[in-house]
């Protein structure tokens, strides 16, 4: 009621640090009218849930779901931050929000009305827009089904206790979440084959195998020998298999020749949520950057109608710049870049070369300096980039001169390290090439793969790790997880490591 | 239109079942930490929690992971001062992290032991794992003579102070309108209207007939409200109270040393430890935990903690006084019907030639009969730990209180040597069979 006087005499939403779910509602209708009539925002129905600090430790430490199942590291994880917590060394997230729909934030009760604001516009408003707009998540991620899906796995796991021993699905586990950032699908999901693709498929195979088997072939005599018989049986496995397959877990769930079948459904849980995950690995900068320029616009304009009181704009003013200082290398805090700092200063820098370009922003970016539809141009780039490309985009000399950035380049076997380039008018195209490397997932996880696995011979799985630029595995890491990967396939199983071609 | 949901007040300890399973991952790494810190802890800060580091093995989460000490690579770093393109910089000495700045490992490469803490109660469950006191329940629960009134209903006896008064009120409303008491408000219309009449000077031949029904329905209504009362003394209820016998929450413990010379420091602080020990489970047991710390040499006192470990004092040795003052403060300060009594002794086993029969006789004739459990623990050398390793040879002490052991079930004597030995004992002394034993 106050809101929507609010506009011909604007009365603050709010002048105290104490909330309340009145305050919360009314707050919450200003913010949603602003992104709706000005930000012209897509988001899903919001669902706010208020939480204690308590819950908000629970919530962590299940990888922030709302429901999980049970495993021992999510222990492990909330023992790790509690003790950080009690001892003061950490903050707790001012709120979690999860990929669904409707889309649920959880807000601290510790937070004051400001930082609920705060948090309502970040969350509710922009990770919400970003998670229904972004091509990946569209494509990767099941909104809709998420929750109910994680119940599904939750009560399947634990009949599976119930069934089988707590002991055997751990280790279960154990080995599968060894493997969870492997068992993505990074390039295509397999198509569904329909019923009748299917069973075109098998009459197919039928039909060649009775031809492997009939005896006539036998008689026949410039049969190739056995060099090229072996050969030839590899090229069959592999195309039957699909290899290689960079999906371990797929691989294992389908092939794996001693797993029981709700070993493979646990399998194929596990990789579900790996593959839930998958998108927000890649997205951290825009994903953050998006939410922080949303309510930074958000707040401000509503601080400009004079419905956020000036002491509430300076608490507001105060959390967001805690959250987005980008530290010195030098600076004992640092801890490389920071994705919040990085994405809000490259969104922001979109609007002011859309409104107010420079000479070096016509050059750099012909087709929005100055078009004045900066709304459009972050939409199209929230909608259509993922961190590597986006980076390789937008990233303009502004700020990589705000963050006095520089590469530097470290050989192992060097006793030195080089940089390579600096913010001038030489160094801006090669920053931008090394930081968008540095933020592309397939470069900061090894590329490995399934190369072969002879089901007929000695079942021994061969894997095969590609060396980019000399980076090998970390060889400690590397044995403890082909462990795991032989338990899930029950053979021995074989890493090879080669250099990369390019 | 946002949905708000106050989730607040749901069950907060979601992730406990994954805790659980953790603990249980690391219970051995656990229980080695835990019998460490009981050692190197003193007697009245063991019981905190703990925090506990676990090495990494057995919990950590391996992947596939980049090596960090190879290959090439190139990093963006913010906050350059004077760098120009081209310029090199020495590597630090250790590890080859490039550049500068601090590199947090998130691969868990060179990560120290994991450490997170032990609440309280997690530490003390791992402390007394599998482990029962015996006689727990005091023999005398039976006869326990202590009670408190618990409620227990209601009653339609009582003293007047236990009045329910709801109730009471309750089964008079119902009770009139049962019996159909007039109502106040009936009655005061009908007064009302008598009234009005009555003040009418001239009346009419109507309003007196009127005013004659009245009064004959008045007297009607007030003589039906004299026979209905308001409350009856059949409405009144009381609140009723059950003496319920009531366990007894206190416990007792009497520590008993030996601060002769010949007990050294070595002797001293192994008795220590056992004391510590007992202390804290019977802390955990009861509400109440009083210690009495009784010293003595040819004679005994009762001290503060402080003294009873650190200060010197020299004499001869007689057990028996240590024994009588003891019984002395119970007679005193502890009677046994409303305090449980523990005592734990510790000796070099020396005592006065002759002294040790009247230590027995002491044990047998009183104070076993009214202790929950009493143990002995013998300080020994390690070399003469060796030598006398069965239960049979040893000193007088130890001789007569074998023959106590034979007839007190919850008496027990043993033989420490280092300070390795002292969880053992307090296990095999209180561990669950003995317990058994002793009730059976």
């Amino acid at each position: 009621m106050v809101s929507t006087a609010g506009k011909s005499k604007p009365t603050p939403l709010f002048d105290q640090a104490d909330w309340d779910f009145d305050t919360l509602r009314r707050t919450f209708d200003a913010i949603e009218e602003v992104s709706r009539t000005d930000l012209e925002l897509d988001v899903y129905p919001n669902q706010i849930e208020i939480i204690s600090s308590e819950q908000m430790l629970d919530a962590y430490s299940s990888i922030g779901m709302p429901l999980m199942y049970h495993h021992w590291s999510f222990g492990k994880h909330f023992l790790g931050h509690e003790r950080l917590y009690r001892k003061g060394a950490r903050g707790l997230a001012y709120e979690i929000v999860i990929n669904s729909d409707p889309c649920i934030s959880y807000c601290l009760e510790e937070n004051t009305m400001p930082l609920q604001a705060l948090v309502m516009a970040h969350a509710a408003f922009g990770h919400n827009h970003f998670f229904k707009s972004n091509h990946l998540f569209q494509q990767w991620t099941d909104a809709e089904g998420i929750l109910d899906y994680l119940e599904y796995a939750r009560r399947f796991i634990a009949g599976c206790e119930e069934k089988h021993g707590a002991d055997e699905v751990e280790s279960l586990l154990d080995a599968a979440h060894a493997l969870m950032s492997f068992g993505v699908f990074r390039h295509r999901r397999p198509r569904q084959l329909s019923l009748r693709e299917a069973e075109e498929q098998r009459q197919e195979r039928l039909a060649a195998a009775e031809k492997n088997v009939h005896y006539l072939w036998n008689t026949i005599l410039d049969r190739p020998n056995g060099q090229q018989n072996a050969d030839a049986a590899l090229q069959e496995r592999k195309r039957e298999m699909q290899l290689p397959e960079e999906n371990l877990l797929y691989f294992l769930e389908l092939y794996s020749p001693i797993l029981e079948s709700w070993q493979r459904e646990i399998l194929r849980i596990v990789r579900n949520v790996g593959q839930y995950f998958y998108p927000q690995k890649q997205t951290k900068v825009m994903n953050e950057g998006c939410a922080c320029f949303v309510h930074y616009y958000i707040l401000n304009k509503l601080h400009a109608e004079g419905r956020l009181t000036d002491g509430a704009m300076l608490e507001i003013l105060h959390s967001h710049s805690n959250v987005l200082t980008q530290p010195g290398f030098d600076d004992p805090r640092f801890s490389g870049i920071n994705p919040y700092a990085l994405g809000f200063a490259m969104m922001q820098d979109i609007k002011r070369v859309c409104e107010e370009p420079t000479e070096e922003d016509r050059e750099w970016f012909p087709d929005i300096a100055g078009s004045r539809d900066w709304r459009n141009v972050l939409k199209h780039a929230w909608a259509n980039f993922r961190d590597e490309s986006f980076i390789q985009q937008f990233l303009s000399p502004t700020v990589m001169r705000r963050f006095r950035m520089f590469a530097i380049g470290d050989e192992a076997s060097a006793s030195f390290c080089t940089v390579t380039g600096i913010h001038n008018d030489h160094g801006y195209r090669h920053l931008r090439d090394v930081l968008a490397r540095n933020n592309d997932l397939s470069n900061q996880e090894p590329e490995i793969q399934i190369v072969d696995a002879d089901l007929l011979g000695d079942r021994c799985l061969h894997l095969q790790s590609v060396r980019r630029d000399g980076v090998s595995l970390d060889v400690d890491s590397k044995e403890a997880t082909l462990r795991y990967v032989e338990r899930l396939w029950g053979y021995k199983v074989e890493l090879k490591e080669v250099n990369s071609s390019t | 239109m946002a949905h708000f949901v106050d989730r607040r007040l749901n069950p907060k300890d979601k992730s406990l079942s994954n805790r659980r399973r953790f603990l249980k991952r690391v219970r051995s790494q656990i229980k080695r930490a835990v019998e460490d810190a009981v050692r190197e802890r003193g007697i009245a800060d063991v019981g905190r929690g703990k925090n506990v580091s676990v090495p990494t093995e057995g919990i950590a989460e391996p992947s596939f992971r980049q090596a960090r000490d190879s290959g090439r690579r190139e990093q963006v770093f913010t906050g350059n001062k004077t760098f120009q393109e081209g310029d090199k910089i020495e590597k630090p000495q250790q590890g080859g992290s490039g550049g500068a700045g601090k590199q947090g490992s998130p691969d868990g490469e060179g990560e120290d032991d994991f450490l997170f803490a032990l609440s309280r109660e997690e530490f003390l469950d791992f402390f007394f794992d599998d482990l029962e006191l015996p006689d727990l329940i005091k023999q005398s629960l039976k006869e326990i003579t202590k009670t408190y009134p618990r409620r227990a209903g209601y009653s339609s006896t009582g003293s007047p102070a236990n009045i329910n008064v709801a109730r009471t009120m309750r089964n008079s409303l119902g009770r009139r309108i049962g019996l159909r008491r007039p109502k106040d408000k009936e009655t005061l219309n009908l007064l009302r209207k008598i009234l009005l009449l009555e003040q009418v000077s001239v009346p009419t031949q109507e309003q007196r007939q009127e005013l004659l029904a009245l009064r004959a329905r008045r007297d009607e209504i007030m003589k039906r409200r004299r026979v209905v009362a308001y409350i009856d003394p059949l409405d009144v209820r009381y609140n009723y109270f059950e003496q319920q016998p009531q366990p007894n929450t206190n416990a007792v413990m009497f520590c008993l040393m030996d601060v002769s010379a010949s007990m050294g420091e070595r002797e001293k602080d192994l008795a220590k430890r056992f004391f510590m020990l007992l202390h804290l489970f019977l802390n955990r047991r009861y509400e109440k935990t009083d210690i009495v710390f009784i010293r003595h040499t040819h004679d005994a006192s009762e001290v503060d903690e402080e003294t009873f470990f650190y200060s010197p004092q020299t004499g001869g040795t007689v057990v028996s006084t240590a024994l009588v003052m003891m019984k002395d403060v119970i007679e005193d300060r502890y009677p046994p019907s409303e305090w449980n009594i523990y005592a734990a002794q510790a000796s070099d086993g020396e005592n006065f030639s002759g002294d040790s029969s009247r230590c027995a006789q002491l044990l047998n004739e009183d104070l076993m009969r009214i202790c929950q459990y009493f143990a002995y623990v013998e300080i020994v050398d390690e070399d003469e730990a060796q030598l006398i390793n069965s239960e049979a040879s040893g000193m007088e002490l130890w001789e007569a209180y074998r023959q106590v052991t034979e007839t007190w079930p919850n008496f027990a004597r043993k033989r420490v040597s280092k300070a390795a030995d002292i969880y053992p004992v307090f296990r095999e002394l209180f561990a669950k069979d003995h317990a058994g034993k002793s009730h059976g």
